[in-house]
This record gives C-alpha cells, structure tokens and sequence, in this order.
C-alpha cells in the first residue's frame, strides 16, 4: 500500500519536477539537459511579451480576487442568518459552483456576455449623442475580471462560512448586550475574527485566477493573460523559457497556497 | 389575571421595582419554554432563578437581556416596556455561561468595550480609568494587556465580570456563571460576587441549577418547573415552607414518605402513611382530608434512639457516615423504605453511635414535618 502510493505520488510530481529542472537547462532543447544556466529567466523576463501577459494576468487575478473576497464575505455573512431548507438550497449551489468544470463557466459565460453585450450596445449607441463614436461593450479585461471573480467567488463563500461557523454566537450577543448596533458589532467583532478566512479566501482566488486557463481563453477577447500565452507559444515548441515560466508561475502558487493555509491555522488557534 | 390579586412575585417589601415580568410566555415552535411568569425585581436585590435545565430559567434570563422578545405579556425594566427593544438598548449587562470573551482583545480592550460604545463618546482617560476601577475591584491589577486564552478560567470569569459591571447596569444577569468552574473556584467566586453584589448596590439575576449556589447567595429565589415559577422565597422561606414536593427537594435534602390525609384542624394534618402507621404535620398550605400528600421531614429533624415509643418508626441501620459535626445514618424501614437521618454531635456523645444492623426507632417532633402537595 505504501509502495503503492509512492508511485502515485511519482505520477503526480515527476512531470512538475521535470520542468522545473529544465528550466535549468543551459541548453536551447527541452529534451536535453545540457548543464545549469538561469539564462532562460533572464530571457522570460527580458521578454515583453511575456511581461505584458504577466501584468494582465496579475491585474485580472487581483480584482477579481479583490471582488470576490468581498462580494464572497457579504454573501457568507448573509447566509449565516439564513436557517431551514432555503440554506440547504443556498449551500448546494455553493458548492456545485466550485465543482463545475471550467469549459462549461467558460462557454457559459461566453455566450451570456455576448447575448448580454448584443442586447446593451444598441441601446447605448441609441442614447448616445449624435457625432460622437459610442462606446462598445467587448470582450476583455472587464469580462475576465467578471467571470473570474465569479467563480472564485464560491470558494470564499465556503472558506468564511466555515469561520463564521466555527465562531461562538455568544461573542456577538455579547458585543450587542454590551452597546454594540448590528453595525458596531460586525465592525468590531465579527470582520476580525472571520478576516485571516477572508485573507485566505483573497489568497485562494487570486492563485485560481492567475493560474485559470480554460475560462480566461473563453473570454479575454483581445487580452493575453499568462497562461494563454504559454497556451499559444507551446504551439512553436516547448522551450526552456516556457518551463522558467511555467516554474515561476507554480512558486507563486505555492507561496500563495501555503500562505492561506498559515492563516487559517493562525486563525484556528486563536478562535478558542 | 385579576389585577387586585395577590402575587408573590409581584411582593417587593415596598422596594423600587426595577424590573419586571407580567405575564410573560415565550414559545419557540411547539415547546412552551416560558409559561405565565409574573415576578418583580427589588433595586439592589440578589435573585436567583433556580431549577434544572429546560425549566425556562435561561429563557427568562434572556428576555431580560433582549435575546428574545416574549410571545405573550410585557417585560418591564425601570417602568418601561422593553418587549423589542433590541439587546444594545438595554441597559442591562450580562455575564455569559463560557464567559464569551472577545478573543481578540486584550483584558483591558474586553473590559472597555461596552465603554467604548457610548454615544456621545467618553474620553479615552475616563475609560482607562473606569477600566483600571474594575480590574482592581476583581483583583486583576496590572493583567491590562493580556490576551484572553493566557488566562486561566477563574481569571476569564473574572474579567467577564469586569465587562459587565464596568458599565453600571441597572441589572446584572449572570447566566450559570460558576458552571465551568471547579469547586474550590467556585465557592471562593460565591463569596466574591456577593461581595462585589453588596459593594455596588447593583441588581443581580443569577440563573443556575445549583441549589447551593443559589441559597447561599440569593436575597430571594424563584424556582421554576417546566417554563413555570413554582414558587418565589427567601432562601428560609423555601426551606421552612415549601410550597410542594418539588420545591422541597429542589431546595436542601429531605425525605418524603407519601400518604392521606385523615384529618385537619388550623394547619395540623394527620397523614395515614403507606404502612397505616398515623402522622402529623405541619400544612403548608390547604389540603383535604382522602387528598394523597406527601410528608417531608428534613434528615436534621429525625431523631435516632434504641429506646422510643409505639409511635415511633422500627428503622435498621444500614450505613454510616462521620461528617465530623454531624453523622449520616441511612437507614431503612420495612415498609416505608429507606431514608437519611443526620444525627448532631451531641445527639451523638448522648446516645451512640449506632452501628451498621444496629434495630432502632427514628422519630421527630410534631411540628419537624411538613404535609406537601403531592406535586
């Protein structure tokens, strides 16, 4: 059983070790290690295109975290003083949101805003004044902040109810017994027990929605984010600068990942 | 109800009424967790609510509180019906049961916060102040900066006391506030919080289900049955008169031997026991002759002697136990079955000490037993 797992976990890591090594490589071939170089860093990040996909990609992943860490505590504070069947309702769609397959949010979302952008443009270029070029409604940066923020959103909802949950009703009856408005109490009592969830819950989408390629390629329209760059030079051939990429891509992931799970620790710890 | 009617409850020896429960029911669903309550509350007074759990004594506790708004009848604090005034209104501070302490506070921080609320808003000096008095009058001088999960449970309890009283309420509720203590913690806080009770002059309102907590401490206690107060007294009230048998085994031990009544005249009742044995005893309150009652005859009251008369009861001893000023016999009569008797130590140096086996006749003076409502 032991041996067993081993090779499962072989499986699952050799390929991910294996282009983090090349990414090494001093030569220009992705099958051939030829001695150690960070040449290809240097080359990645001299690259402008590489750079350009790199800011989308960290503008699109910070909004959309940004929105769904508050839209998602908003949503999860809400649902706390939700009870009975209604909020068996709500959890399920919580959850069915997080499992959907990103291909199917993808084209879902694609042909929601198309329907949703023919539907607007018209009524706004009939508003518009005469002379001047009414703007269009398009596919880009505001749509990939959208669907990314959307389906991050769900995971932020589950981190915090679960701190909600974990949290002893009693400390916001006595924050209220002690003065506090409904405001106050939120403000003082419930925001700082629930926000190393909610930092975690940034954390998380912003890892998803930078590493996200499948949704992104559905609706960025004109915008190249990282991940659909790598995508579109892979198609000339794999070279050493894809995997110093792909290597730093999948540091920042891990730095960000480790980084929640130190919070939601902390934030265990001091609950009791 | 008739407004002219004589309430116990409502009886509070002329005292300003501080608060107040007229007719107050709670229902959550099906279940009646507060049934008819009528109590007034003396200014400066220690009351307790006293019964097992589920008897709607928490449930009182927070209607008070504004945790729950009553189904039925008012809740009154200072004259004013506070039925949906939410908790934060309320100048009312209560002490929770796990002390509900913020954890991300410090002590002083925790201590403050209710000051901290107040509109317009007080001084920062006057709060350190008001928060330097509290932690001194709980004896938690120089632990301002402390975190919470670095104090051990007496010293949480403590500062959730701190919390509350800083503010001044005009009540002070205190929901089985000792529970999570242990015992040698727990009677040291009785005495304190007396104390402290005395010092400010602040309303208290204990809930527990500890008898001994709520006698020892309490002005008056109101016991509770099934979302019902059975029956409101000074602790010697419940103790010399208990309305029936369940408040005479909530309050003190005693035994009960269940029987009818033959006879009564002006409060003297003569109860045929179980074994045909005749008894009399003091009627508490009103009972019929042919009503089936209860006797109850506290263990201090029976007397233990190898030499009695005919009326007395054949009892075999079957355990001791020294207590130093006193001994516990348990001992078991034939037909009336088994029950205590705590002999004194003089009774002791007279006659005895009985022995296990030892054949003996147990008695006690007329007036020693008391003929309760079968309930």
């Amino acid at each position: 059983m032991r041996l067993y797992s081993i090779f499962v976990y072989l499986f699952l890591y050799i390929p991910i070790g294996v282009i983090a090594i090349f990414s090494f490589n001093a030569g220009r071939h992705a099958s051939q290690l030829q001695g150690f170089s960070t040449q290809w860093y240097g080359k990645a990040l001299n690259n402008p295109f590489v750079m350009d996909a790199l800011q989308t990609s960290l503008t699109v992943a910070f909004f959309s975290a940004l929105f769904a860490s508050l839209f998602g505590t908003m949503a999860a504070v809400a649902l706390q003083g939700i009870k009975g069947p209604l909020r068996t309702v709500f959890d399920g769609l919580i959850y069915i949101a997080v499992m959907i397959p990103g291909i199917v949010i993808g084209i879902a979302t694609l042909i929601g805003l198309v329907t949703l952008f023919d539907l607007i443009n018209p009524a706004i270029a009939a508003v518009w004044p005469e002379g001047v070029t009414a703007p269009k409604l398009s596919m880009g940066m505001g749509s990939l902040i959208a669907a990314h923020t959307m389906f991050t959103m769900a995971l932020v909802v589950i981190i915090v109810r679960a701190r909600l949950a974990g949290m002893d009703r009693s400390l916001t009856e006595a924050s209220s017994d002690l003065y506090a408005t409904p405001m106050a109490t939120f403000r003082q009592v419930t925001l700082p027990l629930i926000l190393p969830g909610v930092l975690a819950g940034f954390l998380l989408s912003f890892t998803f929605s930078f590493d996200d390629f499948i949704i992104a390629f559905f609706v960025a329209g004109s915008e190249t984010t990282l991940p659909i760059y790598v995508f579109s030079s892979i198609r000339r051939g794999v070279t050493p600068e894809i995997n110093a990429i792909g290597t730093l891509v999948l540091a920042a992931s891990l730095i960000m990942l480790v980084t929640a799970q130190i919070l939601l620790r902390r934030g265990e710890k001091r609950k009791t | 109800m008739d407004k002219g009617e004589y309430t116990p409850g409502r009886d509070t020896g002329g005292k300003k009424i501080i608060a107040e429960l007229r007719g107050v029911s709670k229902r959550f669903g099906a279940v009646l967790a507060a049934d008819d309550l009528n109590l007034a509350i003396a200014e400066g007074e220690f009351l307790s609510f006293l019964g097992p759990s589920g008897c709607g004594k928490t449930t009182a506790l927070r209607m008070l509180a504004g945790f729950e708004a009553p189904t039925e009848g008012e809740v009154l604090i200072d004259g004013e019906v506070v039925n949906t005034l939410d908790a934060h209104l309320r100048p009312v501070n209560m002490v929770f049961q796990q002390y509900a302490l913020f954890p991300h506070l410090t002590v002083a921080q925790n201590i403050g916060y209710g000051l901290k609320q107040r509109r317009p808003r007080l001084p920062k000096t006057e709060i350190a102040e008001k928060v330097a008095n509290a932690l001194e009058l709980v004896q938690l001088q120089g632990f301002e900066d402390r975190r919470i999960w670095e104090m051990s449970g007496g010293q949480q309890q403590r500062v959730a006391l701190a919390r509350a009283v800083v503010n001044e309420p005009k009540l002070l509720l205190l929901d089985e506030p000792l529970a999570a203590l242990d015992r040698k913690l727990r009677k040291e806080m009785q005495i304190e919080l007396q104390n402290i009770q005395r010092r400010l002059g602040i309303t208290f309102i204990l809930v527990t289900h500890d008898q001994e907590e709520a006698l020892s401490m309490s002005d008056r206690v109101c016991i509770m049955r099934a979302g019902k107060i059975e029956q409101i007294g000074s602790p010697q009230d419940l103790y010399d008169r208990p309305r029936n048998r369940y408040v005479a085994g909530f309050v003190g031990s005693t035994n009960f031997f269940d029987g009818k009544v033959a006879g009564v005249s002006a409060q003297v009742a003569t109860v045929t026991l179980s074994n045909g044995q005749d008894v009399t005893g003091e009627a508490v309150h009103d009972v019929r002759p042919g009503q089936d009652v209860t006797v109850s005859v506290r263990p201090e009251q029976i007397r233990l002697s190898a030499t009695a008369g005919e009326d007395s009861l054949q009892v075999t001893v079957l355990n001791r136990i020294f207590l130093g000023e006193h001994t516990e016999y348990l001992v078991r009569h034939d037909s009336l079955g088994e029950f205590l008797v705590l002999a004194p130590r003089i009774a002791e140096l007279n006659e005895g000490p009985f022995n296990t086996g030892d054949v003996l006749r147990a008695f006690w003076d007329p007036g020693a037993a008391l003929v309760l409502e079968n309930t």
